[in-house]
């Protein structure tokens, strides 16, 4: 099922937890809500469910206006963050909930029900458990209960809120491959809201990174870590180095010194703006007579495969520092002069 | 170190012997004297002249009368402050609206008014010279010195019992559960006595328990508006008193011994509440 938030504004206590927020889910897709805490990923996930009500805008779930749907006829499976399982009901009954609160006309026969639940626990490889209390589980256990809890009601559309988020490292990466697993064999239309770039960027079909109750970038993996669109989405997604410069004689200048690069054709031309780009994407330059961005080394450490370099790049004063890679056989000794230039950059006008 | 250094080592925040013990002789002889002592002396009193006096003035007619009253009224009032105490501690855990500090400080104004006065705002209300009375007593409805003035001073004195019991729990398990119960299609009342009861549920008997006590041993509140006439507007508590003012010692400790071993039960029950209650508590706060 098709998901339309259209010019949502959602308030508390006349603070704007979300503002004119649009966004299209296409039925079927696994979407990631990405931002800092109070971006008011939650809020829009909540608002989608039907927990909230949007001070403004509307919720489309196919063609139908389910802006004034209640949370029980929108049909959604919700995963809570810290699981709301009902501690004082086994994992089955925990499970079969959703179907035995269902009036009797469409409650499904006992045998029914809990031939269902036993289909969900292996679905969720849960099976023998469904006799134990949430309190004798593991976290990733709990996790999958409720995952399980919420997939009973055969909802359209699964609504995760930090569905790793309680979990520890080991098991929050085999949760995710699961959970991507998971989603290709059921088709639901999903949307979770993360903190962790790196999750949503591996796990999601697309990413919507959000920032202050507004919506930056929505696109895949490699529209946000390649082509972002905005200062807040390059330096949130992935490692960047952002300095400040000024474009003047179709080059661009760091404290008016060109750095070996050009505007390209719809950057501006003349003005002043930030240069972003990543520690990977630089190129060292030998010959001192080609213009490039010059620097000491602060400090350097090896990572993996690569060496990366704190430059002190600071002139006139004003205190610079970018983090480039450079090669293993490069001199990076503290205090040694290194010239370079980016290969892959973006500039934002001021 | 020579073995017979540890000896020396104790926990840092443990006395020494003399001063623990000391500690304990005290407490416990502070807890003899002045409540075991008087607690023997009530059942000591009342059987002084052996069990047959002592059922003797049990059935007493009066004696009965006061005993059903008390019950007539502990009936009533408990399950009404049950479902206002739950209402109450209901919209302060789990809603946000105006004046709600202003609520949580009226729940506690019984227990910090003196019962007297909880009884004389019924007199002022219900009185001969208020509008209400006449109006109630044109229309044949006795409030004062009568059984629904007795029941309407229980229900104030004893309201906070529920609600204080509720409110910090209901708060500290959030809304969380409920969310999830709506989400998953259950209506507002399923989700009430299939999600939100079971987890409150030892909470509620054990602010229940406190409540029944309280209702069943109040006597100032009640002393005021009953009107103290024998047989018809007496509960235990009163009746004790009057039959303890004629000099009838045997009636009024076998009465009154008869209110100390509902305190007694209370206390037990009470005891294995908190017992299974604690573990609850703890299971609530894993997950």
């Amino acid at each position: 099922m098709d998901v339309r938030v259209s010019n949502i504004r959602k308030e508390f206590d006349r603070y704007p937890a979300l503002n004119d927020v649009s966004l299209d889910i296409r039925s079927g897709e696994l979407i990631a809500l990405l931002g800092p805490s109070g971006s008011g990923k939650t809020t829009l996930l909540r608002l989608i469910a039907g927990l909230e009500q949007p001070t403004l805008g509307k919720i489309f779930f196919g063609n139908e206006d389910a802006s004034h749907r209640t949370v029980q006829e929108r049909h959604v499976g919700f995963v809570f963050q810290h699981y709301a399982l009902f501690r004082h009901m086994t994992v089955a009954d925990n499970i079969a909930f959703g179907l035995t609160v269902r009036p009797r006309g469409e409650r499904p026969p006992k045998t029914e029900i809990r031939r269902r639940v036993s289909d969900l626990l292996d679905m969720v490889q849960l099976s023998g458990l469904e006799k134990r209390y949430p309190n004798q589980l593991s976290g990733g256990q709990r996790q999958r209960v409720a995952l399980a809890r919420a997939m009973a009601i055969e909802p359209k559309v699964l609504l995760l809120d930090e569905p790793f988020g309680a979990l520890d490292a080991k098991v929050r990466k085999e949760l995710r491959r699961w959970l991507r697993e998971f989603h290709d064999r059921t088709g639901h239309t999903t949307v979770f809201v993360t903190h962790d770039q790196e999750e949503a960027l591996e796990l999601a079909d697309r990413v919507v990174v959000m920032s202050q109750g507004q919506i930056e970038q929505v696109g895949s993996s490699d529209d946000v870590y390649d082509r972002p669109n905005s200062p807040f989405v390059f330096s949130f997604i992935g490692d960047s180095a952002s300095l400040p410069v000024t474009v003047a004689d179709n080059a661009v200048r760091f404290q008016d010194e060109p750095i070996g690069i050009a505007p390209k054709a719809n950057d501006i031309q003349s003005g002043s703006g930030t240069l972003f780009f990543r520690p990977q994407d630089v190129t060292l330059v030998t010959d001192p007579a080609t213009p490039a961005l010059e620097g000491r080394v602060a400090t350097s450490r090896r990572l993996a495969g690569t060496r990366i370099a704190d430059l002190d790049i600071s002139r006139q004063g004003e205190s610079h520092h970018v983090e480039i890679e450079i090669p293993l056989d490069a001199q990076a000794a503290t205090g040694t002069i290194i010239r370079f230039k980016p290969t892959r950059w973006k500039l934002f006008a001021e | 170190m020579a073995p017979n250094s540890s000896r020396r080592l104790r926990s840092p925040t443990t006395e020494a012997p003399f001063a623990r013990y000391a500690l304990m002789t005290a407490a416990f002889l502070f807890l003899a004297l002045f409540l075991l002592l008087p607690l023997a002396a009530v059942f000591i009193e009342a059987f002084r002249k052996g069990p047959g006096e002592f059922f003797a003035s049990m059935n007493d007619p009066d004696t009965l009368a006061a005993i059903r009253l008390t019950l007539l009224v502990a009936v009533i009032a408990v399950p009404l402050n049950l479902v206002f105490g739950m209402a109450a501690a209901w919209a302060i855990a789990k809603f946000e609206f105006k004046g709600k500090a202003f609520l949580t400080t009226l729940i506690d104004l019984p227990f910090s008014v003196s019962p007297v006065i909880s009884g004389l705002v019924y007199v002022l209300l219900f009185g001969a010279g208020s509008v209400l009375g006449p109006w109630l007593k044109s229309h044949g409805i006795e409030v004062l010195f009568a059984v629904p003035g007795i029941v309407l001073a229980t229900v104030f004195v004893t309201f906070p019992f529920v609600a204080r019991e509720l409110i910090p729990l209901m708060q500290e398990q959030g809304t969380g559960d409920e969310e999830a119960a709506l989400s998953l299609g259950a209506s507002g009342w399923q989700t009430f006595w299939y999600v939100t009861l079971p987890n409150i549920k030892w909470g509620l008997l054990y602010g229940v328990l406190l409540c029944n006590a309280r209702a069943m041993g109040e006597f100032g509140a009640v002393s005021v508006v009953s009107g103290h006439i024998r047989g018809l507007t007496n509960t235990m508590p009163l009746h004790v008193e009057i039959l303890y003012n004629e000099y009838n010692f045997v009636a009024a400790f076998a009465v009154a011994s008869l209110l100390a071993a509902l305190a007694l039960v209370t206390l037990v029950v009470k005891t294995v509440l908190e017992l299974h209650y604690g573990a609850e508590i703890a299971a609530g706060r894993k997950h």
